[in-house]
């Protein structure tokens, strides 16, 4: 079994939403990975999504794409990643740690050694944005089998059905992106995922996860008032890019600190009013 | 490539041509691509649709297109009677109008105001420029900056007809990362956007109908070589880059198993050199802008830049209908 289930059963007891942060693995330098995972712990990080470069990332806005970019050009590549994450559970035990990426890395990488050498490095989630519900029986099966949660999006313009399809396939969390574009563009429609959480928590039974969009602790605490998780990722991607060299993970643990903060006051406001 | 004496009934509902195709696409494309669906599916059984296409063909695009026996090469190269199909001769001077012809009219079918594309040499920028003049539409045709450079000519006509030309500055700056672009403005103006994509790439439906409106090409042939020289072809040769010109004329000769098809692909610099667009001949599969396919990629499953003399037959991944025989 993988952290992720552990980690939102103990933030459900504290009455708390998990906070997933993004970054790209090997962005902007792969040396300042695990300086900024750390930081990211340290900033209130319950779950850490990584990113996995690739050469055509289609779902992603221009932010994440520079991300990427920066990280191939240091040759980063899935192995890499792998072998940040393992040096990461060196320090840390606890942290779930969730893939997120493309297809074509996994498949030339191979889905079966993959898994092996994910579950072996300490991955506990994988998310492939080219890999919906119907192209991925075979994929999402392995990853089980691994101990590896498959974890799928859901958008404001998938089904009900949709929703059955995704909770038989998927597991640890549903990453439900908060409005239609790519990463990282604004029109973020609270009320509507306001209105949609519930009905996605009662029909898949796993947390649900809000992302796209989000950028600051105002929009985060909405958030976090009816969702289980709240994802940010270009948004620290913009802290990592504009920050003096070196001094990206206190920036980025900075900017983390203060959307935890802004989450759990509205969470212990929501207990209080309870 | 062989023929195989078989019928050929692809894609599956999926949009699966054996291991190939599929839809490989993030959660928020997949109603737009259902609606996609569902829409082509009525116009393929609604005669108004196909008449209309048929119509445009004729009076707009000036088909059908000759063939034309080239004698002099023919003679010069010594052996085979070389017969070539005047796809030039269409209005905008190549295949490409057929297919935004057809995607076109499903816009305007599913009420899409707007209609986007990629384009690599701006030969399918500038038949979708003309076929969104043509029907008082919006068009935005996004190319990479790197290809900008080098066909301003044909930018310039797109520019002419009304279009916006958006520089792709991201990846290589060509084809690839305009296609990447072009999924990206679609996904985020879903609603009152068709995206006409110019090859056989993409996910499930757009292969299969591009391949459709692309077929008139073999279809005339079918006709047109038994009434000028009493048989058809013993082979059908045609260049490979995104495969829709390709496509377009061996479809319907598939079940003519006396018939060879031959695509060739461009070698650039040779197959050794790492510098070529042969993503058929020595590309391997992989998953890339909606479907399975064979890509050009290194160990990492990153997708490489493809190397052409031609702007036009660089593409890194090789269409699926080919991958399939």
């Amino acid at each position: 079994m993988s952290r992720i289930p552990t980690t939102f059963a103990a933030l459900a007891a504290q009455g708390r939403k998990a906070l997933i942060p993004f970054i790209t693995a090997g962005d902007p330098d792969p040396d300042l990975t695990l300086p900024l995972m750390r930081a990211l712990v340290a900033g209130g990080a319950d779950i850490i999504e990584l990113g996995v470069p690739f050469s055509d990332p289609m779902a992603d806005g221009p932010t994440i794409q520079r991300a990427s970019e920066r990280a191939l050009a240091h040759g980063m590549s899935l192995r890499r990643v792998l072998a940040l994450v393992s040096e990461f559970r060196k320090e840390n035990a606890t942290t779930p740690v969730v893939l997120m990426g493309y297809a074509n890395p996994v498949e030339a990488y191979g889905v079966d050694v993959f898994a092996m050498d994910a579950k072996k490095a300490g991955v506990d989630g994988v998310l492939v944005v080219d890999y919906p519900p119907e192209e991925c029986a075979g994929f999402s099966a392995t990853m089980k089998q691994a101990g590896i949660d498959p974890i799928f999006l859901l958008a404001p313009t998938s089904t009900e059905k949709r929703y059955a399809e995704v909770a038989q396939i998927g597991s640890g969390y549903i990453y439900y992106v908060s409005l239609k574009g790519v990463t990282g563009s604004g029109n973020l429609d609270l009320d509507e995922v306001a209105r949609r959480i519930p009905l996605i928590r009662e029909k898949v039974g796993m947390p649900v996860g809000v992302g796209f969009g989000i950028r600051d602790g105002a929009a985060a605490a909405r958030i976090a008032a009816v969702a289980d998780a709240v994802v940010i990722g270009s948004r620290i991607i913009e802290e990592i890019e504009s920050a003096p060299a070196g001094e990206a993970p206190a920036r980025v643990q900075r900017f983390l600190s203060g959307v935890r903060a802004a989450m759990d006051a509205a969470t212990d406001k929501q207990g209080a009013i309870a | 490539m062989q023929m195989q004496d078989l019928p050929y009934n692809l894609p599956d509902a999926g949009g699966h041509f054996g291991p190939y195709g599929g839809v490989f696409v993030a959660e928020t494309l997949m109603p737009a691509l259902a609606e996609l669906r569902e829409a082509y599916a009525a116009a393929q059984a609604d005669p108004a649709f196909r008449a209309e296409y048929e119509y445009d063909l004729k009076h707009y695009v000036g088909r059908p297109s000759p063939i034309y026996h080239a004698k002099r090469w023919s003679g010069l190269l010594g052996g085979a009677q070389i017969f070539l199909k005047r796809e030039d001769l269409n209005h905008t001077g190549a295949h490409k109008i057929n297919n935004c012809i057809g995607q076109a009219l499903l816009a305007r079918r599913m009420g899409k105001p707007r209609v986007i594309a990629e384009t690599g040499a701006g030969q399918h920028g500038v038949a979708t420029a003309t076929v969104a003049a043509r029907y008082g539409m919006e068009c935005v045709v996004y190319m990479g900056s790197e290809d900008i450079r080098r066909q301003a000519a044909n930018v310039y006509r797109m520019k002419l007809l009304g279009a916006k030309v958006v520089p792709v500055e991201s990846g290589s700056k060509t084809l690839k990362d305009a296609l990447n672009e072009a999924m990206r403005d679609w996904v985020t103006n879903i609603g009152n956007t068709f995206y006409i994509i110019g090859t056989v790439a993409g996910p499930h439906p757009y292969p299969m109908m591009v391949r459709d409106f692309q077929a008139v090409i073999g279809e005339e042939c079918k006709t047109q070589m038994p009434e000028l020289v009493g048989r058809q072809p013993d082979a059908v040769i045609a260049c490979v880059g995104g495969g829709s010109n390709a496509m377009g004329i061996f479809y319907p000769y598939i079940p003519l198993a006396d018939v060879k098809l031959i695509g060739v692909e461009a070698a650039g610099h040779g197959l050794d050199s790492g510098k070529h667009a042969a993503s058929l001949t020595a590309g391997r599969s992989g998953v890339l802008h909606g479907n399975r396919t064979y890509l050009l990629q290194d160990e990492n499953g990153q997708v490489i830049e493809t190397h052409s003399i031609s702007a036009g037959l660089g593409f890194g991944s090789r269409r699926i209908r080919h991958d399939h025989r």
